[in-house]
């Protein structure tokens, strides 16, 4: 992460982040324990689209053009006037608005606390333990070598 | 080329669409294979549709396969045909493979490397021999799980490149070239290359790598380093002002090693070949490094002799769609141009007659 891309708001990359690897199903189950939410407007999207991925040369150097991947992004306001965004991997709609409108919700402080300990909490504690499980699957192939043992 | 216009197969070809279709299907008291089914147990021919098809996204590219019933070039053709259907929202920050989540990690050149050898899911140590329990259904045992080491996976360049005996990776030189929105213009640069390679014919790219192997421009390689898992794709939304993970990739990078004498104004040193595929690809990212370091050869000050350091010969001939296109249009209908060979031929042996009853009449 270079000085321009530095993040001014950490706590709002993590949640966009939770909420872009997340199902629409599983944000929408988390949303409907929170009660009615307050009305909102879709004003951008969700509309599908690329993102060009970029490699570095050698790994560690310049950039190169990899590949296109498709991404969904959408934008959200809510009644009080707070703007939400999401660019979400994948074409997943539904996904993608729920993500901008979690994205918008979480920015009023009534509502921070509460989309955490159903929404965006929970998915994270998933995503975690699924990451978790594949490290562990990745450790368990791991060569152990061993000196050859003479026999005589 | 001339095409003469064509009409009155309509029928034929209605009717050969149908056959095609029932022929996807198959015998029609087998179930039919699910999109999901395809992305799960086929992912090899997923990874290698996504690849070439320069478009990662799992759930088309099963799809594409599953249309083409398995023709893989075919399918990569449908990806490439969808992506030209959506605006592009812009470009990933370069990708960091260093923080890759590793699923394999291996290193031909250090046996105790720091992060340890990982094998991962690979086909490495199979004995390549039919398993016939596979002609039956049946659930594969769950893999073991270990507890995992959380010491860093340094990348194999950075260890050699302490001691300074590795080239480095470079610096950036403004924005990289794009073949989607570009045409190809020589003398093509590393990235541009780099890009044509990711999205090159895997048995092409195969191939070329094997001809630097077998003494066509070789370089002496080593498989410095191979590692495939998941690296977060990154973005920097005007709107936002500030960068966001917009989810995972699968990666499979190799870092191939060569032996380098030294120039006027480099020490002698190790030099890198790259390669970095979408999804899991081994192969493919091996035979790119090989040929990404032959394409080096006059940046090194070294005799461009053979097909792979031809950076003109890679290029235009590394992509299976434009060759695919360029062979089997020799099926379309060239009855015009064909008539007029045939003008030819007849005229030429009609001329060589008359010199040969000229030639009789004068004996």
């Amino acid at each position: 992460m270079t000085a321009e891309t530095a993040d001014p708001d950490p706590a709002r990359r993590r949640w966009m982040s939770v909420l872009a690897r997340a199902g629409a199903a599983e944000i929408e189950a988390g949303l409907a324990m929170c009660g009615p939410l307050p009305p909102h407007t879709v004003i951008r999207g969700p509309e599908g689209g690329l993102v060009m991925v970029r490699g570095r040369i050698g790994g560690g150097g310049g950039p190169f053009n990899l590949g296109e991947m498709t991404v969904t992004r959408c934008t959200v306001r809510t009644a009080d006037g707070r703007v939400g965004h999401a660019y979400v991997a994948g074409r997943d709609a539904r996904q993608a608005e729920l993500a901008a409108l979690t994205d918008a919700l979480m920015q009023h402080p009534d509502w921070t606390d509460r989309l955490e300990r159903t929404v965006v909490g929970p998915l994270a504690a998933v995503q975690e333990a699924a990451k978790a499980d594949r490290a562990a699957k990745a450790a368990g192939t791991k060569v152990q070598f061993f000196a050859m043992q003479t026999t005589r | 080329m001339a095409y003469v216009a064509v009409k009155g197969g309509e029928t034929a070809i209605d009717a050969a669409h149908a056959w095609l279709n029932e022929e996807r299907r198959g015998d029609a008291s087998v179930p039919e294979l699910s999109v999901a089914q395809i992305e799960g147990q086929l992912g090899r021919a997923v990874d290698r549709t996504m690849a070439e098809g320069s478009l990662y996204d799992r759930e088309l590219a099963a799809l594409a396969v599953k249309q083409t019933a398995g023709d893989l070039i075919e399918a990569i053709f449908l990806l490439r045909a969808y992506r030209t259907t959506l605006p592009r929202f812009g470009y990933s920050l370069p990708l960091e493979t260093a923080s890759m989540q590793i699923a394999r990690r291996i290193s031909a050149v250090f046996k105790d490397l720091p992060g340890g050898q990982v094998l991962g899911p690979t086909h490495d140590y199979t004995h390549r021999l039919l398993d016939f329990s596979l002609l039956d259904p049946g659930a594969a045992a769950s893999a073991p799980r270990a507890e995992p080491d959380r010491s860093a996976m340094p990348r194999v360049p950075d260890i050699l490149g302490q001691e300074g005996l590795m080239e480095a990776d470079g610096e950036a030189a403004g924005e990289p070239g794009d073949l989607t929105r570009e045409p190809l213009r020589f003398p093509a640069e590393r990235d541009v290359r780099l890009q044509a390679l990711a999205r090159g014919d895997e048995g092409f790219v195969l191939g070329l790598g094997y001809s630097t192997q077998r003494g066509y421009g070789g370089t002496h390689p080593f498989a410095g380093e191979i590692r495939m898992g998941e690296v977060a794709v990154e973005i920097l939304p005007p709107e936002l002002g500030f960068a966001i993970d917009i989810g995972d990739i699968v990666l499979t990078e190799c870092q191939m090693v060569n032996q380098f004498k030294g120039s006027k104004t480099a020490p002698p040193q190790f030099t890198r070949g790259y390669g970095l595929v979408f999804g899991f690809n081994e192969r493919k990212a091996m035979s790119m490094a090989l040929v990404d370091r032959a394409m080096r050869a006059t940046e090194l000050g070294e005799d461009v002799t053979a097909p792979a350091q031809n950076v003109e010969f890679v290029l235009y001939h590394s992509d299976n769609i434009e060759a695919t296109g360029f062979v089997e249009h020799l099926k379309l209908p060239h009855y015009v141009d064909f008539q007029s060979e045939l003008q030819n031929v007849r005229r030429m042996r009609a001329e060589q007659q008359r010199v040969v009853e000229r030639k009789e009449a004068a004996e």
